[in-house]
């Protein structure tokens, strides 16, 4: 259908993230189906020494705006600048992912493109001149496909949902007019972005924690059990009840009115599973729950059950998968 | 119409655009949606493209009640009006009456012809919309919980040429700018702007009164005017609703610490993590 597929590629701090490799994989997977070209557009301060990457996952050209004014996000500036790189690609679909960044920009450049747009997509398909896509909807309740017709078009893709594939691209540089300050909205400071631990969205394991812990200070099992998977791996998540008792902070909250998670395993420890719970990790690829109560809704999406007290089942756990590890 | 505060130039010393806003009443909007409440069992029907929504209750959209919330707020502190807006059927009517409760003076309700708008098509209406009432400020959830698209906000801001804030976690108004703080992967942002605005409210940026008895009797009194739009055409179709696909079934690996080897197990040669 399209001739041109431009990816959006997210740094921050001169790194790329990871999906949005998934997002250019996306596109050139399409480009490639259709018989058209995947493009890239970077935006940044000082970024250009990231093209080789970009072009290694297949991209022909990188649409690059650079300046100083860039080097932190500004939704009103990177929008404008994407737009514009939309433009000068003659690019018919904009395709980002649906990360924090992803799911503020696109939207943006929708508006000024005057184009429609499917927001956290999870499958992605041609099927003859149509764009076909699938995304939850009521936090993964149901799905619902959509079939975007008129042309230019923006799609953000679900994180984790594909992943990145190498594949060998011309990488041609092409500048982009960065826009000039004043700035209508701006990135001031990057907050406690601590880099020991892993984003919920992210991670392969997410190990929660529900009402079932009975104390605050319990979570440290929790913790514990994300942290025998090795540094790095497993990141923590917590139930509405226990974000709401003050328990956890609220960008732990693991649910429809908390973040939607997909990792490999989840791991459910103390949560009986109420129904916006689910909504928010039922995609995961393997549920584990641990729950005293053999009656509780989160056994019903489980891969795998253990019904026992999480006090006394978690710390013999921990110990095994530290033991496992070591052998 | 952008109104002529943003083109006065920003102040070196402060970064922020000299305010005259200091103690004048405020015009805030709110934009609402009237959705299934989060607690509730979605079930396709049998048209295959719209759910059962016989038994179904329906709820102000959860990430709204922070809006509402931070709106009636930001008017206390400042003076002046909150207007909450919807666009969907006569049914929504029960969620702007609520927002009236709540404390909220006036509502719009602007009813569409044909089914359901798309992103495009619903932000293109509210903003002629906010074109016309000429807010300073608008709130809105940072998504509605039943398509869960989070493009209404930025969209809105994007074409009326305004400033945004989406998932709003932390928001201090000055006199003509604002600052705040949005979740990212792993962290948070600070981010500041100048007004108008569109702030899109994440959980955790407030907590959202209830309606007392009083507010829901003056709420019978407050205004509330139904108008109706001409959308333009969606760009964006439905197919089809499907239910999530079926989890696998469920194994029960035993009871207690005992059941510990074969989740070890498990997790070793079928999940692979081990």
């Amino acid at each position: 259908m399209s001739k041109i597929w431009l990816a959006f590629i997210e740094q921050r701090e001169g790194k790329i993230k990871k999906a949005s490799l998934e997002a250019l994989t996306l596109a050139k997977n399409l480009a490639t189906q259709a018989g058209g070209t995947v493009h890239a557009a970077l935006i940044g301060d000082s970024v250009q020494g990231l093209s080789s990457e970009i072009a290694g996952y297949g991209a022909e050209k990188i649409f690059l705006a650079e300046s100083p004014d860039l080097a932190l996000y500004s939704g009103d500036a990177y929008s404008k600048a994407l737009a514009q790189a939309a433009k000068d690609s003659g690019a018919e679909v904009v395709i980002a992912s649906h990360t924090a960044m992803g799911k503020d920009l696109l939207p943006r450049v929708a508006s000024l493109l005057e184009a429609g747009m499917v927001s956290d997509a999870t499958q992605v398909e041609l099927q003859g001149e149509d764009l076909i896509a699938t995304k939850p909807v009521y936090a993964g309740k149901a799905y619902k496909t959509l079939k975007v017709s008129g042309q230019p078009f923006c799609l953000t893709l679900r994180p984790n949902t594909l992943p990145p594939q190498e594949s060998a691209g011309e990488g041609t540089i092409v500048t982009v007019e960065a826009p000039a300050k004043p700035f209508l909205d701006w990135v001031k400071e990057i907050l406690a972005a601590s880099t020991d631990k892993t984003p919920l969205q992210e991670a392969a394991i997410v190990v929660s924690g529900g009402r079932g812990l009975k104390d605050p200070e319990n979570w440290k099992l929790v913790e514990g059990l994300a942290e025998a998977f090795g540094p790095g791996v497993a990141a923590v998540g917590a139930s509405r009840a226990v974000v709401d008792a003050g328990w956890r902070p609220h960008s732990e909250q693991v649910g429809q009115t908390g973040k939607v998670v997909s990792p490999t395993l989840y791991i459910a420890l103390g949560i009986s599973g109420a129904i916006q719970h689910l909504a928010g990790m039922s995609t995961s690829k393997y549920i584990v729950a641990i729950n005293k109560d053999p009656d509780a809704p989160i056994f019903k999406v489980a891969n795998y059950g253990i019904v026992g007290d999480v006090l006394e089942v978690v710390p013999s756990l921990i110990e095994a998968i530290k033991a496992a590890r070591e052998a | 119409m952008i109104p002529a505060i943003l083109s006065r130039p920003f102040s070196e010393k402060t970064g922020l655009i000299p305010g005259t806003k200091k103690g004048a009443d405020m015009e805030i909007l709110v934009l609402v949606k009237h959705v299934p409440a989060s607690d509730a069992a979605i079930k396709v029907a049998g048209d295959g493209r719209t759910i059962e929504t016989a038994g179904l209750s329906f709820v102000l959209n959860p990430y709204d009640e922070y809006a509402v919330e931070e709106a009636l707020k930001t008017k206390e502190a400042k003076g002046g009006s909150v207007t909450v807006l919807t666009v969907g059927g006569p049914e929504t009517v029960k969620t702007l009456r609520h927002c009236l409760a709540l404390g909220a003076d006036k509502a719009i309700r602007i009813g569409v012809e044909g089914g359901e708008l798309d992103g495009l098509a619903t932000s293109n209406i509210l903003a002629d919309k906010i074109k016309e009432l000429n807010p300073e400020l608008v709130f809105c959830g940072k998504q509605a919980i039943d398509n869960d698209d989070s493009q209404i906000g930025p969209r809105i801001a994007a074409r009326l040429g305004w400033a945004c804030l989406s998932d709003a976690s932390t928001f201090v108004l000055g006199d003509a700018a604002w600052s705040g703080e949005r979740d990212i992967e792993g962290g948070k942002e600070s981010v500041e702007g100048s007004l108008p605005a569109v702030i899109t409210c994440d959980k955790g940026l407030n907590e959202p009164r209830y309606a007392n008895m009083k507010g829901i009797m003056m709420a019978k009194k407050k205004p509330l005017e139904e108008v109706e739009a001409s959308p333009m055409a969606s760009k964006v179709e439905m197919v089809k609703l499907a239910p999530p696909p079926p989890r696998p079934e469920p194994t029960i690996l035993g009871e207690g610490p005992d059941a510990i080897p074969a989740l070890i197990e498990k997790l070793k040669n079928e999940v692979k993590v081990l």
